[in-house]
């Protein structure tokens, strides 16, 4: 059992807060991130959020870059230089993690999604995702939001439950994640926002469940 | 024009460079907007298209775009153009004569280049057209900088008399950053005035504009040498000095903190003797541009020396992770740091939508034998790939039907049973095929043409266009009658097919009939983009595993939503071994568009729900 460490890095220090948020098309990759780069704005940062994503709504590869601090000058992040990661799905959690710093925080969404050409047989799906990413140089966690979204009913809750999850981890209070989450829903209604309210705190509790395979 | 004045510091928004560029054209009294859809340049018409005051359009193709802006600015507004790199091609004609013209109102080109190939079938680099065209080139470096040099571009047009080029890249169109606007611009818009000398581009007035035009070049290269958007930022450590813009500029500041920097804004006319004045002050210079070596060329020119392409990537972003060893082993350093961008797993290849259109024209393809096909630009291109690998080129937008055209021409005796077809979108037809149809009529060509219409520009979002029969708002417009449209340009009534792409049988009928036919033909689908509101769900289906037989005929179709559970590899009676490929469907993606059920003998793939159950959750 792991318990909620608050991380190292400190508001107002001149150090940028890297995290990358990977997964596929449609799973709200973007939106999680756009999230996580309007706390960060809030608060008074720089923030600069990049994606790259060839063709987002066509089941590919999506990955997100968010970077703020006092001034965020590139808004790519460099191999070596991810502080956390927010992963959709093991396999993208894998793909990405030479981005990751020693020690960095990972938490992966352990639901996989096996796209046709893996299904066909032209490739192969890595056997152990996660034991791969558990070689002790990040500080893993996983648990299954996919299948949680779909108790809560419906399965684009992923980024909510999967914002939770990471809202103890970042260089400000999870409230402050929270009220960027739910400002997105304000138009949409009290029962959109309601539910995405119940998917943030299932994620941050699920966070405060979940094993940890590895720790640096 | 005013100096934009800062606001408030709460104003901050949090955007990408293509609505920065949006907000700049509202700030700065544009009311005349045009674009055609293109990545990474698509969502900046979208964005413009929400203030009222500004007139909008998507044009149906780039050098529409152009001229309507053109005609906007003659007029004596303030125009905006849009498109992305490969459009400029298109629009280049109207440019290049344009240039002589000038501008009345202000005539702002913004151009995204898609650095990296991100959704594109080239990398050329938009600069040139700067040289090219006699144009002015600012470059922002990211979503700030995309709303100051938009609106600074308006005025410049104006005061110069001439367009206006923004160069974007992908990595500032999609790279949302903190952008402050300024306060708005009153502009006064002009009359037309009637100038034919100027607006008239015979030979005689032509050639009286082009030393005109020499002049403006001469201008605009002092103002460049002085001009506050090309700076110095001094550095402690002189050993390199960079010289850079665009995107390319945060990389070098993020990589090299320490080292100064010259920062290109206003990027062609270069600086010339600025650059020579900073070259003097460090022990190396090294210009750090993206795709083309064209400061670094017209710098080596002028006697500047240099490093430039020699030691740094012609093709793709120049991000922190690519300078890094290349400036290293420039110091002779060893690069210990191992930077690799991912580890190395399957591909997630893009793929056509679960029950797109387009899937049973593929299916249907992949099974007619002796077939050369000219594809073209849009979703449909994905066609190439597994498992149809039913195209056999990809060009530029309406190359489908003159390239088959072409082919069917240029075919030796061998190839002369083979059936020659053409692939083509609604939008990529009326935007550059309809051309490529009139001269197969016209010049008695055989080629059967596949005109796939899901009634949106589909790559880019869904966009509408004239097969939509809405605008840009959504609001009612023409929509245009195809069967009618190709009729017009010669193709014979009983050689039109409209056919919906669900109904496999109907399309091997009508593609089989066609391919035997030795004149133009048309056959026209007729179903929705999926991604567009005009699509409607039907209820999802499933594969019963008792009766699937594992044929696999169904992944022809090519279907996301199909999945393989189970492989067996069996002995048949003449003794050779066949893979079996038992499958499911993800019930939950697919919209029951019923295609697949035409390719499965067994009848294995049913209903996921009764009828009862259906009502059930409708009514709940």
């Amino acid at each position: 059992m792991m318990t909620s460490q608050k991380p190292s890095l400190e508001l107002n220090s001149d150090a940028v807060t890297n995290i990358l948020v990977v997964g596929i098309g449609g799973q709200g990759v973007m939106t999680a991130a756009d999230v996580l780069s309007q706390a960060a704005l809030a608060l008074g940062y720089d923030v600069k959020k990049t994606e790259v994503a060839g063709m987002a709504q066509r089941g590919g590869v999506v990955t997100s870059h968010v970077r703020f601090g006092k001034q965020v000058l590139s808004p790519a992040i460099r191999p070596g230089d991810a502080d956390m990661m927010i992963a959709f799905e093991p396999a993208e959690a894998l793909r990405w993690h030479t981005h990751m710093k020693s020690g960095a925080v990972v938490m992966v969404n352990d639901y996989p999604l096996i796209p046709p050409v893996v299904s066909i047989g032209l490739y192969d799906y890595p056997d152990n995702p996660l034991g791969q990413l558990a070689d002790g140089s990040v500080e893993l966690h996983h648990f299954n939001a996919g299948e949680a979204a779909i108790e809560l009913g419906d399965r684009r809750l992923v980024n909510s439950i999967m914002l939770g999850a990471i809202a103890d981890h970042l260089p400000f209070s999870p409230e402050i994640l929270e009220q960027a989450l739910l400002a997105r829903f304000q138009r949409k209604g009290e029962a959109l926002t309601e539910l995405n309210r119940r998917a943030f705190t299932l994620g941050r509790q699920a966070f405060n469940q979940v094993d940890s395979l590895a720790t640096a | 024009m005013n100096a934009p004045q800062p606001v408030q510091q709460d104003q901050r928004q949090f955007i990408s460079g293509n609505e920065a560029v949006a907000q700049a054209a509202r700030d700065a009294g544009c009311s005349v907007a045009s674009a055609y859809p293109g990545t990474p340049s698509t969502e900046i018409l979208e964005f413009i298209a929400a203030y009222p005051e500004i007139y909008t359009e998507w044009s149906i193709n780039e050098k529409v775009s152009l001229e309507v802006a053109i005609g906007a600015s003659l007029a004596g507004s303030r125009a905006l153009c849009a498109m992305k790199h490969v459009g400029v091609n298109v629009a280049s004609d109207a440019l290049m004569t344009q240039t002589l013209i000038g501008a009345v109102g202000g005539l702002v080109l913004v151009v995204a280049d898609d650095v990296g190939l991100s959704s594109s079938q080239n990398e050329q680099d938009s600069r040139y057209w700067g040289r090219f065209a006699h144009l002015p080139v600012l470059e922002p470096a990211d979503a700030q900088e995309a709303y100051e040099m938009t609106r600074l571009a308006f005025g410049l047009s104006e005061q110069y008399d001439v367009p206006v080029m923004v160069r974007l890249t992908t990595r500032i169109c999609h790279v949302k950053g903190v952008v402050v606007c300024s306060q708005p611009d009153i502009y006064q818009h002009k009359n037309f005035t009637k100038d034919p000398a100027r607006y008239v581009m015979v030979p005689g007035n032509a050639k009286k504009r082009i030393p005109l035009m020499m002049e403006r070049d001469q201008q605009l290269s002092q103002v460049s040498e002085e001009h506050p958007l090309n700076r110095i930022e001094s550095g402690s450590d002189t050993e390199i000095g960079f010289v850079t813009s665009g995107a390319a500029y945060f990389h070098v500041k993020e990589t090299y903190p320490d080292a100064p920097v010259f920062k290109l804004g206003l990027s062609h006319p270069a600086p010339i003797e600025a650059i020579r004045d900073f070259a003097a002050s460090v022990n190396r210079l090294v210009v750090v541009e993206e795709v083309e070596p064209l400061l670094e060329t017209e710098l080596r020119a002028a006697g500047i020396s240099l490093y430039g392409k020699d030691i740094l990537p012609r093709i793709g972003e120049l991000s922190p992770q690519v300078l890094t060893p290349c400036i290293d082993k420039l110091l002779g350093k060893n690069s210990d740091e191992k930077l690799i961008s991912t580890a190395e797993l399957f591909p997630r290849p893009p793929t056509l939508c679960v029950a797109c259109p387009h899937l049973g024209i593929y299916y249907c393809l992949s099974h007619i034998k002796n077939t050369i096909i000219a594809g073209d630009i849009g979703c449909y291109t994905l066609g190439a790939g597994h498992p149809w690998n039913a195209l056999d080129t990809t060009i530029s937008m309406g190359a489908s039907l003159s390239v088959a055209q072409g082919i069917d021409k240029g075919r030796s005796e061998a190839d002369q049973n083979k059936n020659v077809l053409a692939v083509i979108g609604d939008s990529t037809f009326m935007h550059m095929g309809m051309q490529g149809l009139l001269d197969i009529t016209y010049n008695k060509g055989n080629v059967t043409v596949l005109l796939l219409d899901n009634r949106a520009v589909g790559m880019t979002g869904g966009q509408n266009a004239p097969s939509s029969g809405l605008n840009i708002h959504g609001e009612a417009t023409l929509q245009v009658d195809f069967r009618k449209l190709c009729e017009a340009l010669g193709v014979k009534p009983e050689r039109i097919h409209e056919v919906n792409p669900y109904e496999l049988p109907t399309l091997f009928k009508a593609l089989r009939e066609e391919v035997k036919i030795k004149e133009p033909s048309v056959i026209i689908t007729n179903q929705p983009c999926v991604l567009t509101e005009r699509y409607s769900k039907l209820p999802p289906l499933k594969v019963d595993e008792d009766r699937c037989t594992g044929c696999s005929n169904c992944l022809d179709v090519g279907c996301p939503a199909i999945l393989v559970s189970r492989k067996e590899t069996v002995i048949k009676p003449n003794g050779r071994e066949k893979e079996l490929s038992f499958v499911n469907i993800d019930t939950a993606a697919c919209t029951g568009c019923n295609l697949c059920t035409n390719t499965c003998a067994p009848d294995a793939i049913v209903p996921a729900f009764n009828v009862g159950n259906i009502n059930a959750v409708e009514v709940k």
